[in-house]
């Protein structure tokens, strides 16, 4: 293993090249890790919903809690219209968490901690919101950039400054989830070699920082998946109900 | 020992260091070379959890929800029932128990009243019959009265004629006996 930070981040080729006209899609450590954590998913949700008994089990419990937790986020901030939209956001939730939580696993591959990854699943929250928005609501869409009692003196002003910040959406979506892994990760990488050059004597302090950050890092690990999927209902709230 | 242990560690660790930051500079999220293939992994394995997960796996864990849902309230529903009719049923026992007592207490009463009559009239004929063999000995015992002062006297005659007899050796009449007798008892009389 390397002692640069930033080599953890290195996807490399795993198994023989595809290429399909000039595009390389070969299978990679990422590719690795992705299909590791769909994986994961399924399996653990498909044994929490086999057995149908009144008091669950362990893993059962464990799915309906997960169940119940998403549907009341949901509802709490996107109302009972997002209900088409569940399973979607369910899998965004678990995706991202599983990726997250696979990445504290020491020699893993963090899946989220690539803003290519991040991007496209922003992205296409982006798009789908728009379309949303434009099949519910019409031209009406464009309210949304329109805010309701502001002065027709600020209103372009306004207006530029609420359509920057529509577009900026997925962006900052997809930013904000990279640049967390990426920044504890390679903290974690960065205290871990001082324990190493520090050695026996003084290696501890950093050796403590280590632990006290991986703690800190599977909180954040949930929390950016929770943030990820609350702000795509906030989004999709904006697109099912237009409050302006 | 181990100082000399960790000095050899970092000398390896930042002769290594320097090698790989000269291999790769920056950051590898940027080199696009395998954007395509992550890009077109990560459609293929989350498109395939997300069409697992809606139509397979999500609606179970909702309808075992909704099964236990609908199944508890079930059970609620029978208890309150249940309990209605206990309630119900706990009313009528503390009837029943009242309207027995009651009859307990009524049986009691009317059976004390005729052992009570059944008593007195045993009592009445025994009283009866007591007066009865109490007059009959007083009869008798008037009767022994009446004839005991003759018996006594012919009695005392008698013995002291034999008394006097068997002291003196004299015959004595029995006339003047018997006055003697007369005036002693009169005396004690």
């Amino acid at each position: 293993m390397a002692s640069n930070p930033m080599y953890q981040f290195n996807v490399y080729r795993i198994g023989p090249e595809i290429k399909i006209s000039e595009v390389d899609l070969s299978f990679t450590n990422a590719s690795l890790f992705m299909v590791i954590s769909s994986l994961a998913i399924l399996i653990i949700f498909n044994l929490g919903s086999k057995k149908k008994s009144l008091i669950p089990n362990k893993i059962q419990l464990l799915a309906e809690l997960s169940y119940t937790f998403i549907s009341k986020m949901i509802s709490d901030t996107a109302g009972s219209k997002a209900k088409p939209y569940f399973s979607f956001i369910f899998s965004l939730f678990m995706f991202v968490l599983f990726c997250n939580m696979f990445g504290m696993i020491p020699y893993a591959f963090t899946v989220t901690s690539h803003i290519i990854v991040t991007f496209v699943l922003a992205a296409f929250i982006f798009i789908g919101v728009t379309i949303i928005g434009f099949i519910k609501h019409g031209f009406g869409y464009l309210k949304l950039f329109v805010p309701s009692g502001v002065p027709v003196v600020l209103l372009p002003l306004i207006v530029v400054i609420e359509v920057i910040s529509y577009l900026s959406r997925p962006v900052s979506l997809s930013v904000r989830l990279f640049a967390n892994m990426m920044a504890g990760h390679t903290m974690m990488k960065v205290f871990g070699g001082f324990v190493i050059s520090l050695g026996i004597v003084g290696g501890w302090l950093p050796l403590g920082f280590s632990v006290a950050l991986t703690g800190l890092e599977i909180l954040v690990a949930f929390l950016q998946a929770y943030v990820f999927a609350i702000l795509t209902c906030i989004y999709l709230n904006d697109a099912l109900n237009l409050h302006h | 020992m181990f100082l000399k242990f960790s000095r050899i560690l970092l000398i390896y660790f930042l002769l290594f260091s320097y090698v790989e930051s000269a291999e790769s500079g920056g950051m590898p999220q940027l080199n696009p070379e395998f954007w395509f293939s992550q890009i077109f992994w990560l459609i293929i394995s989350f498109g395939i959890m997300f069409v697992l997960l809606s139509k397979l796996i999500l609606p179970k864990i909702s309808e075992n929800l909704e099964i236990r849902k609908a199944q508890i309230t079930e059970n609620i529903e029978a208890a309150e029932k249940q309990r209605e009719e206990s309630d119900k049923k706990l009313i009528e026992y503390d009837q029943l128990l009242l309207n027995s007592k009651k009859e307990a207490k009524a049986n009691f009463n009317k059976a004390r009243k005729e052992i009570l009559k059944d008593v007195d009239k045993k009592r009445e004929n025994l009283e009866k019959e007591i007066n009865k063999e109490i007059d009959n000995a007083e009869k008798e015992i008037l009767d022994l009265k009446n004839k005991s002062p003759e018996k006594i006297r012919k009695i005392a005659i008698e013995t002291s004629s034999d008394l006097i007899k068997q002291l003196i050796g004299v015959e004595v009449n029995n006339s003047s006996i018997s006055a003697i007798v007369e005036d002693i008892s009169r005396k004690t009389n």
